[in-house]
């Protein structure tokens, strides 16, 4: 990644679309948005209000794709766009937006402000101005193929293990499954148990899966840096793997922004329609349950909750889901107050984590959902994410809470049927 | 050039540059907007931008509860204003004719007492938006001059009519044309500021939630 000013103000031009116009034509600075967002609300200070953050490629709109404001360039009246900008833009842009979209849903203009800010990054990584700790994670991903730089040899043994403790096949490179599972490398290093509990729930009931040995790693740093070459790259590996092995769905796993990544970015990224689905684990579970597949006995009596990753529902749609599925297996669940679409980002996500240099911030604006959880007092929180869940528990710890986390999927895998 | 010259200039090439300008304007930034055109979508959908969108166009009119509660000063002074705008504007029996004399049609007037209340309300609330915009760090760090050069061009007609209407200090005629010149500057600057926004919320709210109802999302 060889960056410039010119290269970035180039990929800030690319951004540019009708969405774009018509968000920054509508924006009448009412401050909203503020108020909506975490990173404002538990550490206040006005530059980060989320529309601030889009403030380069405002800049670039305005000067290059409007009368007034080539009129105003002319006269030399517009704002540079330069290293010295940019640089005062890169705590903003990354350390201080999750790109959770809390924002986009309070705009009364309508703004999709979290769209622009991840479209922001993608002219401050091809400047420069990207976070050490992420350009690390893309480095990893880009030649090892995992951020955490997770090789084949580790998952092997962790699927080794696994076999072990369960007696089940992990089926590795079968040509012709139904589904092709990928994991995050959080999944494979802190969560093993989740594929533990995918073996158990799809050998109960009956279909086939995978795993390739070529395309194993679900999560993109390429999005969250913003480097749409590297994070199309990233996909087109998923591509050809699922391609390979003839698979009829891809599935996501308890990862946020890997579901935005592959199955809404995805696409778009590589330029071309999947010629197979691509679904949330939580999704294709629904789906059994629907089915009556999934049968399950015995019910949690501590009260739960369930913490909603921003990428999956308020920006990936897959709401209603989750809950199906904890209804199966608990009898006291509560929801936290602004549950759904409108939950509070646990702070850690869109390469925040990644960013050692945020990790006090995100660790401050967990009191957002310290504050949710004194609302209810859980005796345990669910998710289904597994960004959110280190974070959580980061936060928790912080705090001095103790509240176990738990995985929706490993959670309903406890309670299958014998 | 007398009073009443000076108010046929005003009503006449005045009124009609004011408006070229104003309607050439909102043509060409909406044409600005839609000429830079956008990627069809490939990822398969999982529910209707269509729907999404124009759910979205109505329901962020309405805030949820905690935004309300958060942002209560902002909604509620910008529904009053607005709405304000809307009455002395639209249902002011002598706006009406003039737009049946555009238009070649009219609608029902509010009684002039209840639009005057308006005014003043509007007027009152304006002036608290401006000290909240002044005093509220997040405001006073995003506003640029366009912000308070926009404030200032749509208070000036309420105010302006507000007086012609109770002649307060002039003569009626100066009055009347100091209205209409008021209206004039708002209309002429209108199409490239943020007033715009009147016209481009709508399509930025469609986009809004066309992109969430594609992803089966309701925004």
């Amino acid at each position: 990644m060889s960056a410039s000013l010119e290269k970035g103000i180039n990929a800030l031009k690319k951004e540019v679309d009708s969405t774009v116009g018509a968000f920054f034509s509508s924006c009448v600075n009412c401050g909203m948005c503020a108020d909506a967002c975490l990173f404002y609300t538990e550490s206040p200070s006005p530059s980060r209000t989320p529309i601030n953050k889009t403030e380069p490629l405002r800049r670039i709109w305005n000067q290059e794709y409007t009368l007034t404001g080539r009129i105003g360039k002319m006269l030399g009246l517009a704002k540079p766009v330069d290293h010295e900008f940019l640089e005062k833009w890169e705590t903003l842009v990354y350390d201080s937006c999750s790109l959770c979209g809390r924002c986009s849903m309070v705009c009364p203009v309508g703004i999709d402000i979290a769209l622009m800010i991840r479209k922001t990054r993608e002219g401050m990584a091809a400047a420069g101005h990207a976070p050490e700790g992420l350009i690390g994670a893309v480095t990893r991903s880009v030649t090892i193929g995992s951020p955490m730089g997770v090789k084949l040899p580790a998952l092997m043994a962790q699927i080794s293990h696994v076999e072990k403790d369960t007696g089940l096949k992990i089926p590795m490179d079968k040509e012709g499954a139904e589904y092709m599972l990928l994991l995050s490398s959080m999944e494979i290093m802190n969560f093993p148990e989740f594929i533990e509990a995918i073996a158990k729930i799809f050998d109960k009931v009956g279909v086939s899966w995978t795993i390739s040995s070529e395309a194993y790693e679900a999560t993109n740093s390429g999005i969250q840096i913003g480097v749409a070459d590297i994070a199309a790259e990233l996909v087109q590996r998923i591509v050809d793997a699922a391609e390979k092995l003839k698979v009829k769905t891809v599935i996501s796993p308890e990862c946020g922004h890997a579901y935005m990544a592959i199955r809404w970015d995805g696409p778009n990224l590589v330029g071309k329609a999947f010629s197979f689905e691509v679904k949330h684990i939580l999704e294709i579970l629904d789906e059994f349950r629907k089915d009556g597949r999934l049968k399950i006995s015995g019910k949690e009596t501590q009260k739960l909750t369930y913490h909603d990753p921003c990428q999956i529902s308020r920006r990936g749609g897959v709401i209603d889901q989750p809950r199906n599925l904890i209804n199966l297996f608990t009898e006291n669940f509560v929801e936290m107050p602004e549950a759904g679409k409108m939950n509070w980002c646990c702070g850690a996500g869109g390469g925040v984590s990644s960013n050692e240099r945020a990790d006090e911030l995100r660790l401050k604006v967990f009191q957002r959902k310290k504050d949710q959880l004194d609302e209810i007092h859980p005796d345990g929180i669910i998710s289904a994410c597994s960004n959110c869940r280190i974070h959580l528990e980061d936060g928790l710890e912080e705090y001095n809470m103790d509240i176990p986390l738990l995985s929706l999927t490993e959670t309903l895998a406890e309670h299958l049927e014998d | 050039m007398s009073e009443i010259e000076f108010l046929n200039w005003v009503r006449g090439p005045a009124f009609e540059i004011a408006t070229v300008i104003f309607i050439a304007g909102v043509i060409i930034r909406i044409l600005e907007i839609f000429l830079l055109g956008r990627k069809t979508n490939l990822a398969k959908p999982k529910g209707s931008e269509m729907s999404g969108g124009l759910h979205t166009i109505a329901s962020r009119s309405l805030p949820d509860k905690y935004s309300l509660k958060r942002s209560s000063f902002k909604i509620i002074s910008g529904y009053i204003f607005h709405l304000g705008l809307l009455v002395t504007i639209f249902f002011f029996a002598p706006h009406i004719l003039l737009f049946k004399e555009i238009f070649g049609f009219g609608w029902p007037s509010l009684p002039t007492p209840i639009v005057d209340a308006f005014a003043v309300v509007t007027i009152i609330t304006l002036i608290a938006v401006l000290i909240h915009r002044l005093r509220d760090s997040v405001l006073k760090f995003l506003s640029s001059a366009e912000d308070y050069l926009i404030w200032f061009l749509t208070i000036l007609p309420i105010i302006t009519g507000y007086m012609a209407f109770h002649r307060i200090g002039m003569t009626a005629p100066a009055l009347l044309a100091i209205h209409i010149l008021s209206v004039e500057l708002l209309l002429i600057v209108f199409p490239f500021t943020k007033l715009m926004h009147a016209f481009t919320l709508i399509i930025a709210r469609w986009y809004n939630g066309a992109i969430s109802g594609y992803r089966g999302v309701q925004s």
